[in-house]
């Protein structure tokens, strides 16, 4: 008797091993290709990085800024923060860049913003299911449309279109750019404010009807507020995009780097900056590593960016759970 | 006054205490059908609710007693598909009409859910959610309406020194006290309760039951459970539902100790359901 409990257990331990170890390869496996895409990321980090601070050899991080260069006109020295690459003194200032930036991104993210956060509340509330099954796959159809197409509409006709009714001086502009940028981010931001407001539980929203409330006040008193983390998740996350977008804004900016407020203004991004130098570029020079240096500052902003919206969407799953 | 139920052996203590036949009527239900989609869920149903009295729906799972429930205050209307033919009538009115305002009767028939459901917001702001919906701003009156209500919820002396925590940090049965005090803040006249306790151990469910009991003072109350003893405890009139249709109604001590229907008195000493 005991035995024969031994001998089937031997047995069950035996096609359990293999079945362990088939188990065991596939894990480590799946293990390996999520080490290697954390691994690729690092590699990436640390080639940029590395890259970036050769540009410290010939020059200083005062540079960043800007350079006294003698102005020939004025004749005196001038404090000029410019990047002027191709220049008997070349100029890396980061602060041109910086203003065409943050002035395609700003505008951009609140544009996609009022859009997609009105849509999302439409398509999780308001929508009849019917309406929301054809509205959700024409805007995973939005998502895939080719930045360059994008890029190419706003070159061709809404720069025209806005220059007609705001009587802007470039037609070129960063409202222009903004306006394709936001269109460009505008399916992630609907997709990721959408999925916070379905996950409010249907509980709370029975407790605000039955207090009385009607579906606005629902809205705007339980769902929003209860999404919020998951909201504001989504802006941070398409402020990030919105950074990081570089053949839109190569297209339709105009690509003069000013330092500048002005919305209608010609601008150049950073992402543009790289795009349109790093191909015509001697590689080892201070030029080239000033584009990495630009290209790592970038990476940290958009990486810093989409970290703080993954770290507010795992709270609000955790919330939710509850 | 404790009973001894038929034949099974349990006994129960009955509500008693006080002459029902002088409480007039509140909700008046005539030949209530109900639909989800094709599916009839209530069968021609009649009930005459009592003002100020605890009436309780029994039942197997599934056989209508939350559906009917919520035809008194009409959050059925937020399921799809759903329909409604016969009437309800509260205080004469008919609040399937067209000139009903929803949220003016939703005020008055306050609902308590099965799963307590505060908002993720503070306590404070849990029970103001109401009154603020209904144009109350000024914040001395929104202060005397939270204190009052978590009174009457008798849960005040646990939270007054925390009303701007967050109410989901509240223990279970906080939470449902809590809940009754949102419902109790907009002033109803009548408090509909699907199995308010049936989350919650023994020791909260306790004090549901005794604030019902107090509640009842001013307040008519409709209850779902599932609980035999606890329809016996807290209620003065019972109904039994069953597959959608009500099979007897009456004082609770009478559906408890002499029910007329055969099918009643098995579900009541458990030989079914
Ligand atoms: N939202 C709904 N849609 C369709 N059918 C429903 C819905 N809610 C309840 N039902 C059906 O109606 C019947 C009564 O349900 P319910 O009122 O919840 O019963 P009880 O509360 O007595 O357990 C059940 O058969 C249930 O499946
Ligand atoms: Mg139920």
């Amino acid at each position: 008797m005991r035995k024969e409990m031994l001998g089937s257990m031997e047995q069950h331990r035996l096609t359990k091993k293999k079945e362990v170890f088939s188990e065991w390869f596939i894990e480590k496996l799946l293990l390996m290709a999520g080490i290697s895409s954390t691994l690729i990321i690092a590699l990436i980090f640390l080639f940029l990085f590395k890259e970036a601070v050769q540009f410290f050899k010939t020059a200083g991080s005062f540079d960043l800024i800007g350079k006294w260069v003698y102005d020939d006109w004025e004749e005196r020295n001038v404090f000029k923060m410019m990047w002027q690459s191709i220049s008997e003194v070349p100029k890396y200032s980061l602060i041109p860049l910086f203003c065409g930036s943050f002035l395609v991104a700003f505008p951009a993210t609140i544009i996609a913003s009022v859009l997609g956060i009105g849509c999302a509340i439409y398509l999780s509330e308001l929508a009849p299911p019917k309406v929301r099954e054809m509205l959700k796959p024409t805007i995973e159809l939005l998502a895939g449309i080719p930045s360059v197409v994008i890029g190419f509409i706003m070159l061709a006709f809404l720069a025209t279109f806005i220059q007609d009714v705001f009587h802007t001086k470039f037609r070129l502009n960063a409202f222009v750019g903004a306006c394709g940028v936001a269109l460009a981010v505008l399916p992630i931001m609907i997709t990721i404010a959408e999925d916070a407001m379905r996950a409010v539980p249907k509980e709370l929203r029975d407790a605000s009807y039955a207090l009385g409330a009607t579906k606005w006040q629902t809205i705007w008193g339980t769902v929003v507020p209860a999404a919020v983390s998951g909201i504001s998740a989504a802006v941070i996350l398409g402020f990030g995009r919105a950074l990081g977008e570089t053949m839109i804004v190569l297209m339709a900016t105009g690509n003069a780097a000013l330092v500048t407020g002005n919305i209608f203004s010609s601008v150049r991004t950073m992402t543009a900056n790289i795009a349109a130098e790093l191909g015509s570029v001697a590689q080892g020079t201070e030029h080239y590593y000033a584009l990495f240096l630009v290209g790592a500052v970038l990476f940290t902003f958009t990486f810093t960016l989409n970290f703080i919206s993954e770290i507010i969407l795992n709270k609000m799953r955790q919330k939710l759970r509850m | 006054m404790e009973i001894k139920i038929l034949n099974s052996g349990k006994t129960l203590r009955v509500n008693q205490d006080q002459d029902l036949s002088s409480n007039t009527t509140k909700i008046l239900v005539r030949d209530l059908e109900m639909f989800y989609g094709p599916v009839r869920a209530l069968h021609g149903i009649d009930m005459e609710i009592k003002e100020k009295a605890v009436t309780a729906l029994i039942g197997p799972s599934g056989c209508g007693k939350s559906t009917f429930l919520r035809t008194l205050n009409r959050m059925n209307d937020t399921i799809p598909g759903a329909r409604i033919h016969g009437t309800v009538l509260i205080d004469d009115v008919n609040i399937y009409s067209p000139e009903v305002n929803v949220a003016v009767l939703r005020r008055m028939v306050g609902m308590v859910f099965q799963k307590q459901n505060p908002f993720p917001k503070s306590i404070f702001d849990n029970i103001a959610y109401g009154p603020r919906l209904h144009g109350v701003i000024d914040k001395a009156v929104l202060e005397h309406i939270v204190e009052e209500s978590l009174k009457k919820a008798a849960l005040w002396n646990e939270v007054k020194d925390r009303l701007q925590t967050g109410a989901l940090e509240l223990s279970g049965g906080q939470q449902q006290r809590l809940c009754i005090a949102r419902v109790l803040a907009v002033n109803p006249e009548i408090i509909l309760m699907d199995e308010p306790a049936s989350a919650l151990d023994p020791l909260s469910t306790a004090k549901i039951e005794e604030l019902i009991y107090e509640l009842r003072k001013n307040y008519t109350i409709v209850i779902v459970t599932h609980n035999m003893q606890q329809a016996a405890r807290v209620s003065d009139f019972t109904a039994y539902f069953y597959m959608g249709s009500l099979v007897e109604f009456g004082l609770t001590k009478d559906v408890f100790t002499n029910p007329l229907k055969k099918e009643t008195e098995d579900y009541i000493t458990g030989r079914f359901g």
